[in-house]
């Protein structure tokens, strides 16, 4: 929340017209509470809470969202399912077996996704007959662990946007990491801590290279980032598959494009035993969000990061340089999306393969959008695409529902956070000024 | 009023939040091991045998080996046997989905590609008494809790290529790969030698060349992946326009847009045919099958079948499994709407080099180990 930027005040150029506070200010989505309450002049909590949902600020707007997306979710469920569609055909001699089945389908499923992803009664009970313990915590252990990568990710998107610049290649920058942090890993040998810090740092550089990479050509020739970040994740991608052709990085003995796996000396360390696969990529992940956050609003990197990411044109004026705001924006980013390279491929794949990076860097986009481009949002959206990614195992294995389901929950999720006016339409909430949201995109596509 | 009817809906949501929680703290008395979610498409019964199978990302309507798999877990379904499958949306899905099944006590854990071999390699260590099986990985050494299930694809390739050149009026044919993983280039290698041996049992004929492939350079065209057809498509209306009249993809539903991009130089009045790969081309594309002369398969749906009903009946075997000709694990499928087409010399001739494969006397090199 940089409603009002003071941090940097003194050690930051001094400026009189803040462009940061400006409205249309990418950085900040009109975070409705504040300034509702003081165009109100009410101080009652109360009323400003109330006019809050009524007008719906973005974080009702959010939670409006992702309630709509399950109640479609959950009626795609239900009418996919055969059973239900045949009692459904006989609506009208049996009605109340048409809902019924339907609700009963919906409830099984999204009961078995919240037992793989938050919590399983069944476990309790199991551990009270000589089960075990960390069986009650492997649902939390897996939403963080499908948290982590997307955490990473999703900030190295989420900074790019405060800059005003699209990032579209932390797929492309997730393999710099994944690979110089696997190569570290599985190629040198070196003693126990340091090894895993060696790899986590070098996961950092990878996608450093990477991302400035792509500011440099920015800064220096102006070509567009979008352009650019596209097309080096096609040549990631391909770099990949060619480097895992070759003998060097291959498993010794085995044709296939795997990697050896890493050392042992080189994996994140399991946080809370050897059965839950929660490890300490996953701290990792929440200090880079607390970093970032730092970066933002305590440094002269972050305000003229912000500054530049409002208005390119009055940060020059104001003395700064967006070139070099650019460079040094897409280091960091590339960095934080080679930490996710880096967290996976130590701390739960352990060995490169030619598909190693999934869905990570496009889901990062989402997890950005989603978290409005804030940190704590993108660590709060992070843990909801990672508890439904966790839950759609489950829900997949238990109920045999198309683990599809959920990739489509979470698409309607951005769907609709993306578009407000569409939530705002659904929910008659009162319409706000024009152009007060959805300026993320926009900004990013400009400039 | 708006703000009534806003107020009911979010009543609403908030019920289908809370709804699922309560139902499933309800069903928290009823067993686990059988899941009460019986309203859904196919919740096994207690007490049956459970083969379970983990996609690889293509999921079980790839026209390739994860759709092979799920047949033969479908066949091998039965009054006492029942299959499900987890579709894997990613790789960082591997490990959950294998452990997903492990908790549900499944009978057999079936994985699907060499990519999950690493984590199906460890989840068998670490449940030494869980049963696995995976297609197209092998270990060296066997692992005893796994039936490793690997293809020979080399044979039935050369056999693939050797039909080709002999039918071939333009002594030029085509083969071209999704990527370039040992898998695919196993078969195209087969394919180059079958034609170079066409080429040395006919000297007085024109040679025949392979376009798209060389054993020799290991080099020639890839699409980049196994689902764009487009890629397909155009790359096999390059190779006719270099005078190309049989193609024989190996890139699972890429192959459809070879299949497509044969129809249309078929329908401008040239004379274009080609091999399907991995399945019997007539029942997976069904619709080209008037231009399939053959489909140089694995077996992957009867081994799989195989290794489940065995596993059922107490009988697993673990270690590797290599399907080759002599033991059916791949073959050339019957030539459907060519068997009439295909000279009665050309069908005798294969006949005596499969005996020759299956003998050893003639040999099969591939520079991609099975």
């Amino acid at each position: 929340m940089s409603e009002n930027p003071t941090g940097p005040g003194g050690n930051g150029p001094a400026h009189t017209a803040d462009p940061v506070q400006e409205p249309s200010g990418v950085e900040d989505l009109p975070d409705g509470t504040g300034q509702e309450a003081a165009k109100a002049a009410q101080p009652n909590v109360a009323s400003s809470l109330l006019n809050a949902v009524l007008e719906g600020n973005s974080a009702v707007v959010t939670f409006l969202a992702i309630v709509t997306a399950i109640v479609i979710g959950g009626l795609l469920i239900a009418f996919s399912s055969p059973t239900v569609l045949h009692a459904w055909s006989h609506l009208f001699s049996a009605p109340g077996a048409a809902f019924s089945q339907a609700w009963d389908v919906a409830a099984s499923a999204f009961s078995a996704m919240f037992e793989g992803a938050i919590f399983n009664p069944h476990t309790v009970a199991a551990a009270f007959h000589g089960g075990s313990i960390a069986a009650i915590f492997n649902p939390l252990s897996e939403t963080a662990v499908n948290a982590t990568p997307l955490i990473l990710s999703g900030l190295a998107v989420a900074l790019a946007f405060r800059a005003g610049l699209f990032n579209i290649g932390a797929t492309g920058q997730f393999i710099g990491g994944a690979f110089i942090a696997g190569w570290i890993g599985f190629a040198v040998h070196m003693p126990m801590i340091l090894h895993v810090v060696v790899a986590v740092i070098g996961g950092f550089v990878g996608g450093s290279i990477t991302g400035g990479f792509v500011g440099y050509m920015k800064a220096r020739t102006g070509a567009h980032e979008v352009i650019v970040t596209i097309m080096l994740n096609y040549v990631m991608e391909f770099l990949l598959l060619f480097l895992l052709g070759l003998a060097v990085f291959r498993a010794p003995g085995l044709p296939n494009p795997v990697s050896p796996p890493v050392a042992s000396n080189a994996t994140l360390p399991h946080l809370a035993g050897a059965n839950l696969r929660i490890n300490a990529g996953f701290l990792v992940a929440l200090a880079a969000a607390v970093a970032v956050t730092w970066l933002l609003n305590r440094t002269t990197v972050g305000f003229e990061l912000r500054t530049v990411g409002a208005n390119p044109n009055a940060a020059r004026a104001a003395g700064m340089s967006p070139e070099r705001t650019w460079v040094v924006v897409m280091l960091i980013c590339g960095g934080l999306a080679g930490l996710a390279g880096a967290s996976v491929i130590l701390g739960t794949d352990f060995a490169l393969t030619p598909q190693i990076y999934g869905t990570y860097g496009i889901d990062a986009i989402t997890v950005a959008l989603l978290g409005r481009a804030k940190p704590g949002g993108v660590v709060l959206a992070a843990l909801l695409y990672g508890s439904l990614n966790a839950g759609g195992v489950t829900m997949q294995g238990l109920t045999q529902i198309p683990v599809d389901i959920t990739t489509v929950i979470q698409a309607l999720i951005v769907l609709f956070v993306a578009a407000p006016p569409l939530v705002r339409e659904i929910f008659r909430l009162r319409p706000r000024r024009a152009g007060e949201e959805g300026q993320l995109l926009a900004k990013g596509w400009s400039s | 009023m708006k703000r009534l009817l806003w107020l009911s809906v979010l009543v609403l949501g908030a019920g289908a939040l809370v709804a699922p929680l309560a139902a499933s703290s309800s069903s928290a008395t009823t067993s686990r091991t059988a899941p009460v979610h019986s309203t859904t498409t196919k919740a096994p019964q207690a007490g049956k045998f459970l083969a379970c199978m983990v996609t690889d990302t293509g999921g079980i309507d790839d026209r390739s080996f994860n759709a092979s798999s799920w047949q033969g877990v479908q066949e091998a379904e039965s009054a006492t046997i029942s299959g499900k499958y987890l579709q894997s949306t990613s790789e960082s899905n591997y490990v959950p989905n294998i452990n997903q099944f492990i908790s549900e006590k499944c009978g057999i854990i079936v994985t699907v590609g060499f990519l999950m071999g690493n984590d199906t390699a460890s989840a068998a260590k670490k449940n030494p008494g869980q049963k696995f099986a995976i297609v197209d990985y092998s270990y060296s050494p066997a692992i005893k809790n796994i039936d490793a299930l690997v293809f020979n694809t080399v044979q039935d390739g050369f056999l693939g290529g050797y039909l080709a050149a002999g039918m071939s009026k333009t002594h030029k044919v085509a083969t071209f790969g999704g990527l370039k993983l040992p898998t695919v280039t196993i078969y195209m290698d087969g394919f180059w030698d079958g034609v170079q041996y066409y080429n040395r049992q006919h000297p007085k004929l024109t040679p025949t060349k392979v376009l798209g492939w060389s054993e020799v350079t290991q080099n020639g065209s890839f699409t980049g992946d196994f689902t764009n057809q487009t890629k397909g498509e155009q790359l096999t209306a390059t190779f006719i326009s270099e005078g190309a009249d049989i193609v024989f993809p190996v890139a699972g539903n890429v192959g459809l847009g070879a299949a497509a991009a044969v129809k249309s130089a078929d329908n401008s009045g040239g004379n274009v045919n080609m091999e399907w790969v991995d399945t019997d081309g007539c029942v997976s594309a069904p619709q080209y099958c008037k231009y399939f002369i053959t489909s140089v398969t694995k077996g992957i749906q009867a081994a799989v079948k195989n290794s489940i009903v065995t596993t059922a009946a107490g009988q697993f075997k673990g270690g590797n499994y290599i399907g080759t000709l002599a033991n059916g694990g791949v073959a050339l499928t019957p030539f459907h709407d060519f068997s009439s087409k295909v000279p009665t010399t050309l069908k005798n001739e294969l006949a005596k080099i499969k005996a020759g494969i299956e003998s050893g006397k003639i040999l099969t090199p591939t520079r991609s180990p099975v």
